[in-house]
């Protein structure tokens, strides 16, 4: 594939903080997402001079996020999974009622469900966003979604 | 829809500087000759551009210094006010140190003599050659001043022909006299 080049932090941080600032409010809800805003792009910083292309970014920086607000929510009230505490604001309504459970899934096929059913990311972009195979992110992503439904029957 | 509160903004520029995570912070001053882009590193002020447009300066500062650029303002405070200072005419010795780093050794070297001309006087661009240690040089000199990285600060405004002509500003001339003008240097 052709080289991507890594754009200045300034225009990757311009282009996604909308959209991840977002994706926090519906995770963890609106005050602690500014929390979890910061840390997710002081540790997207942390990270970016060792990304080797600048493929896939949206990605990247959405599992990011992701791991940030089920950190921060398993630090602050173990046990308690993140969704009891989102408001319902109706976007997403079927991924809204596995959010809950999909926190406890061991963390690749959690950020694959979240990644594939909460955000509609390709199975291309979720691999690379794990940095594993097309496969294999399809695999977490469909036993997550296998684990979730023995959980719900 | 939901867009990141400014505050919030604000405040992951301001923590991104100070947890050192950034290779460049820029901001835009505003001045007498018009909006600039202020740039800095670790090492010191990288970058003065009359081009305010962020995003074609960015790409090229990521070259030199690295792609972890962010607008910010903190890191850039000192130099703004330096430049208030200057702009105010109370200010006639800038005390900021300069990262030159992905410059020639002959433009570094010419940058360095550039620096030492002072406030309010000129000189010529064969004379600036041969304080460079290379005295026949002056088109060479010409082209360094025409892509001086830190205009203002390294006075390439103070360069003038060795006919008292203007001759030319990476700028706009029009620039070049208003910073002359300021500092009386045309008498």
């Amino acid at each position: 594939m052709e080289a991507v080049t890594i754009p200045p932090f300034e225009q990757f941080y311009e282009e996604h903080r909308d959209a991840v600032f977002r994706h926090l409010v519906r995770l963890v809800g609106r005050q602690r997402a500014e929390d979890a805003f910061q840390e997710t792009f002081l540790r997207a910083l942390r990270s970016y001079q060792k990304l080797e292309h600048g493929r896939h970014l949206k990605a990247w920086v959405f599992t990011i996020a992701t791991r940030v607000a089920v950190d921060e929510s398993r630090r602050r009230r173990p046990g308690v999974a993140i969704a009891e505490e989102i408001g319902l604001d109706g976007e997403r309504p079927a991924y809204a009622q596995l959010e809950h459970l999909a926190a406890e899934l061991p963390d690749k096929e959690r950020a694959a469900v979240v990644l594939r059913y909460g955000y509609d990311l390709t199975y291309e972009q979720i691999a690379d966003a794990l940095d594993s195979s097309e496969d294999a992110a399809r695999q977490a992503a469909s036993s997550g979604v296998r684990r979730l439904r023995r959980r719900l029957t | 829809m939901t867009t990141v509160p400014t505050t919030l903004d604000r405040q992951f520029r301001d923590a991104a500087a100070a947890a050192g995570l950034l290779d460049v912070s820029y901001d835009i001053a505003d001045t007498p000759v018009g909006p600039l882009l202020v740039a800095v590193t670790d090492r010191g002020l990288c970058r003065i551009s009359y081009d305010p447009e962020p995003e074609r300066e960015t790409e090229q500062l990521a070259r030199t210094f690295g792609a972890r650029i962010l607008r910010s303002a903190r890191p850039v405070d000192p130099v703004k006010r330096e430049l208030d200072e200057y702009f105010e005419g109370h200010r006639r010795e800038f005390d900021l140190s300069v990262d030159l780093r992905g410059r020639s050794e002959f433009s570094r070297l010419v940058l360095e003599q550039l620096a030492k001309v002072p406030y309010g006087e000129v000189t010529t661009y064969g004379s600036l050659a041969a304080r460079s240690g290379r005295p026949r040089a002056a088109r060479a000199v010409g082209t360094i001043m025409n892509r001086n990285p830190i205009p203002i600060i390294l006075p390439c405004h103070r360069v003038i022909g060795s006919t008292g002509s203007l001759v030319g500003y990476g700028g706009g001339l029009e620039r070049k006299r208003r910073l002359l003008d300021l500092e009386h240097a045309l008498v």
